[in-house]
C-alpha cells in the first residue's frame, strides 16, 4: 500500500458521481442537438447521421464511466482510470517553469481573442467545458493534485475559473453577433430587448428567485464542505509556504520580480487609480450598454489583459502552483520542501559595471559626506536610473508621436500622459518577468541603502 | 369573503400597506413607490436592462451576500470573543458543538462568492461600457467598494486565530513595512527624522497603525475586529447607498441617458 494513495474508493465514488453529473449535462446537450436537427451529411458511408448520435454515444460512454467508478469494489491500487505518468511529466514541467507557464497563458490569450468567432460557436464552447471537466476529473485521481486542489480555501478558486470562463465566453459570444449585424446594419441584440416592463413582477421575482437559489446554494456548500480551520495560531511556527489571502496572490507573486515596496504598495496603489481612472481616460463614446469587441478594441483588450492573464492567471499561479520556499511546482509535483532552485540573479549595476566595464562596483565612502555618498551611488546606478526615467518620460511622448498619435490628438495632453503611464506600468510587470528570464536580472535600480530597489 | 381577502381588509394590513395588491398596472406601478424596500428601483425599466444574459445579476448577487454576511456575522458576534484566550476556542466550538454553528460555515464561503461576485460584477460593468458617461463617478464608488470587500475579506481572514490566519495576516501587512517614507523598511523612511532621531521605526510605521502592534499578536486581533465589524461595514454600507441611488439618478445601469 502506498503511503500517499493517488486512488482510495471514496476518491473513486466521488469521481463516479462527478462524471454523473458531466453525463447529465451531456445527456441534455444531446436532446438540444437531437431538437435542432443538424445531421452529418455522411459519416462512413452511411447518409445522414443525425449529430446527436455522437453525442448520445459520447454520453453513454461518461453513464458507464460513471458506473465503473461507482460499483468499484476491486482494490484501488488496481483501478485502470488513473492519468499516465508521461502526461502528469509532461504538464509538470510546462506548469512548473515561468517562462513556459507565461507563455502557454499568452498563447491562450491571443488565441481566445484571434479565434472569438470560432470558439464562441455553442458546439465549440461545450467541448472546451467537457475537456475543462475531464481533465479536472482524471487530475483528481493524482494526490498531489487532490491536496492542492481540494483545500477548502481553493475549491472557490477553481469555481472562480469556470464563471470567469462562462462570463468571458458569454462576453464574445455577444459581442462577435453584435459585431456581425453592426458591420451588416442591423439592430443589435441590446436594441430588440428595447421595450419598457414594469418592474413588479419581472424584475422583483427575478430577484426572489435568485435569492432563494443562492441561499439554497451557500446552505448546501456549508454543509457539504466545513470552513477551513487549522492549528491555533503560534508566532513561532512559520508555515511554508506562507501565503496572503487567495485574492492577494497575484500581488504575492509580484514579490518574485519588485520588491515589497513596488510589488505591496505601489503598484497595488497603480492598480487602484488605473481602474479608477478608466471612465476619464475612455474617450470613446462608443460601446456603451451593450457587448461589442470590434468598437472598443484597445480598451477591451487592455482591460482582459490585466484581468485574465495578470490577475487571475497570477492567482492560479500564486495558489496552486507556488509550493514551499516559494518554488514552482507542476500540478502533479510533491510539494517538496527540499526542491532547489538555483537562484543567481544579478543586479544591472553589477552588469555594468562588472561585466561589461571589467571594473569594481563603485563603493560609497563610510566616512565621506551624505552628499558625495549619494553621488557614487547615483553614479553606480545611473544606467538604471536612466532607464527607467526614460521608461516614464521619454517613451509617453514618443508614443504620442507613434502609435499611439490618433490616441493623443483626441485625447489631450494630460489624459494622454495618464493613458500611457498607467499603461507602461502595467507593462512594467510583464516587462520585468522578461529581463528576469532573459539576463537573470534582479534590479535595474539597487540601492539596498536607502531600501530602494527596483 | 375569504380569509385572505379579511386580512387585507383589516386596519392593521392597510396601516402597513397603504395600497392594494399590485394584481393590475397601476397597483404594480404604486408598490413600487409606496414600499420602502421596493423604491430603489423605478417603476419600469428597459426588458434589456434586466436580461440575466446581459447583466449577468453580478451586483445584485454581490448585494445579497453582503447582506447574509451582515445577517450571519451579527449571528457569528453573539458568539465569538476576539481575544488570543478565546478566538480558537470559539470558532472550533462553532464548527464541533454549537447548534447553527454552520453559521461560520456560509459566513465564510459567503465572503469568497462576495470577492468572486464582485470582480464579475465590475467585469459586466467594463464590458458593456457602462462605466462611460454619464456614470463615470460610479464606476469610482464601485472600485471603492471592491477595495472595501477586499479589505473586509481580509480583516475578517484573522478573526478564526488558527495557522492560516495569522501568516495569512503576517505575509499581506508585511507588505505596509515597505510603505515609502512611512515604512521603516521603505524607501525614505529616513526623510522624516527630528534631530537624527528617525520618526519612523517599526513601532511608529504604517505596519504598526495597521497591526496596533510590532507584529500579528492581541491588539491586531482587537483592531481587525473592529474594522471587520463595524468600521469597514459602515462605510461600505454607506457606499452601496450612494452606489444604488447614482444608478437611479443615472438612468439606469447603462447605456447613454
Amino acid at each position: 500500500m502506498e503511503s500517499h494513495p493517488d486512488l482510495t474508493v471514496s476518491v473513486i465514488r466521488g469521481l463516479g458521481w462527478f462524471y454523473l453529473i458531466v453525463a447529465v449535462m451531456n445527456a441534455f446537450w444531446t436532446y438540444r442537438v437531437f431538437r435542432s436537427g443538424a445531421h452529418y451529411n455522411s459519416i462512413a458511408g452511411f447518409k445522414d447521421v443525425p449529430k446527436a448520435a455522437t453525442w448520445g454515444l459520447y454520453t453513454v460512454v461518461l453513464a458507464m464511466l460513471s458506473f465503473a467508478h461507482v460499483i468499484v469494489d476491486s482494490t484501488p491500487a488496481d483501478f485502470l482510470f488513473r492519468l499516465p505518468v508521461g502526461f502528469k511529466n509532461l504538464v509538470d514541467v510546462v506548469i512548473a517553469n515561468p517562462i513556459s507557464y507565461f507563455a502557454v497563458s499568452m498563447v491562450i490569450f491571443v488565441a481566445m481573442i484571434l479565434l472569438r468567432r470560432v470558439w464562441t460557436r455553442p458546439t465549440v464552447a461545450w467541448v472546451l467545458l467537457n475537456i475543462a471537466m475531464l481533465f479536472l476529473g482524471v487530475s483528481m485521481t493524482d494526490y498531489d493534485f487532490r491536496q492542492i486542489v481540494g483545500k477548502p480555501d481553493n475549491v472557490p478558486i477553481v469555481g472562480m475559473l469556470f464563471l470567469v470562463g462562462f462570463f468571458t465566453w458569454l462576453y464574445f459570444y455577444k459581442s462577435v453577433e453584435n459585431d456581425r449585424r453592426i458591420a451588416a446594419g442591423e439592430p443589435k441584440i441590446e436594441d430588440e430587448q428595447s421595450e419598457q416592463v414594469l418592474v413588479w413582477p419581472d424584475l422583483v421575482y427575478t430577484e426572489m428567485i435568485c435569492m432563494l437559489l443562492l441561499t439554497a446554494f451557500l446552505i448546501a456548500w456549508g454543509i457539504a464542505l466545513q470552513a477551513p480551520l487549522e492549528e491555533p495560531a503560534s508566532a513561532v511556527k512559520t508555515p511554508n509556504p506562507s501565503k496572503a489571502p487567495w485574492y492577494f496572490l497575484g500581488l504575492q507573486e509580484m514579490l518574485v520580480y519588485y520588491d515589497p515596496w513596488m510589488a505591496g504598495v505601489v503598484l497595488p496603489s497603480v492598480i487602484l487609480v488605473g481602474l479608477m481612472a478608466i471612465p476619464y481616460i475612455d474617450f470613446n463614446p462608443k460601446g456603451n450598454g451593450y457587448y461589442t469587441f470590434e468598437e472598443r478594441k484597445f480598451s477591451v483588450i487592455t482591460f482582459l489583459f490585466g484581468f485574465l492573464p495578470l490577475w487571475v492567471g497570477m492567482i492560479v499561479l500564486g495558489t496552486f502552483i507556488r509550493g514551499p520556499n516559494w518554488n514552482m511546482f507542476g500540478l502533479y509535483e510533491y510539494w517538496d520542501v527540499h526542491k532547489l532552485e538555483v537562484l543567481n540573479n544579478v543586479d544591472l549595476s553589477q552588469l555594468f559595471w562588472v561585466d561589461w566595464l571589467g571594473k569594481p562596483l563603485p563603493r560609497p565612502d563610510a566616512n565621506a559626506s551624505a552628499l558625495s555618498q549619494a553621488g557614487t551611488i547615483f553614479l553606480r546606478e545611473w544606467l538604471g536610473f536612466a532607464l527607467v526615467l526614460a521608461y516614464l518620460f521619454i517613451l509617453p511622448p514618443l508614443m504620442a508621436v507613434t502609435v499611439f498619435r490618433s490616441f493623443f490628438v483626441k485625447m489631450g495632453f494630460l489624459r494622454f500622459m495618464v493613458l500611457a503611464n498607467l499603461i507602461l506600468l502595467m507593462g512594467a510587470l510583464p516587462l520585468k518577468m522578461a529581463l528576469r528570464w532573459a539576463f537573470t536580472l534582479k534590479y535595474i535600480v539597487s540601492i539596498p541603502e536607502w531600501f530602494f530597489n527596483i | 369573503m375569504s380569509v385572505g381577502e379579511y386580512i387585507r381588509e383589516s386596519q392593521i394590513w392597510r396601516s402597513i400597506f397603504r395600497h392594494p395588491a399590485p394584481y393590475d398596472r397601476r397597483n404594480r406601478a404604486v408598490v413600487m413607490l409606496t414600499n420602502f424596500f421596493l423604491h430603489l428601483h423605478p417603476v419600469s425599466v428597459k426588458q434589456g436592462g434586466i436580461a440575466l444574459s446581459y447583466t449577468w445579476c453580478m451586483g445584485g448577487v454581490t448585494f445579497f451576500l453582503f447582506l447574509v454576511e451582515t445577517l450571519t456575522g451579527v449571528l457569528l458576534m453573539f458568539y465569538y470573543r476576539p481575544t488570543l484566550e478565546w478566538a480558537f476556542t470559539d470558532i472550533r466550538a462553532l464548527r464541533d458543538v454549537t447548534t447553527l454553528g454552520i453559521m461560520r460555515e456560509i459566513h465564510r464561503w459567503g465572503a469568497h462568492a462576495m470577492v468572486i461576485t464582485v470582480w464579475l460584477h465590475m467585469y459586466r460593468v467594463f464590458l458593456t461600457g457602462s462605466y462611460k458617461p454619464p456614470r463615470e463617478f460610479n464606476w469610482v464608488v464601485g472600485v471603492l467598494l471592491l477595495v472595501l470587500t477586499l479589505l473586509l475579506s481580509f480583516t475578517g481572514y484573522l478573526l478564526p486565530w488558527d495557522q492560516l490566519a495569522i501568516w495569512a495576516i503576517t505575509v499581506g501587512s508585511n507588505m505596509a513595512r515597505a510603505t515609502p517614507v512611512l515604512g521603516h523598511e521603505g524607501p525614505g523612511f529616513q526623510l522624516l527624522n527630528l534631530g537624527g532621531y528617525d520618526l519612523i521605526t517599526n513601532a511608529s510605521d504604517a505596519r504598526f497603525l495597521l497591526l496596533g502592534s510590532r507584529f500579528v499578536g492581541e491588539e491586531t486581533l482587537n483592531r481587525f475586529y473592529i474594522l471587520h465589524c463595524v468600521a469597514i461595514p459602515l462605510v461600505v454600507a454607506t457606499l452601496i447607498a450612494i452606489h444604488f441611488w447614482r444608478v437611479r439618478k443615472d438612468g439606469g445601469i447603462s447605456q447613454p441617458l
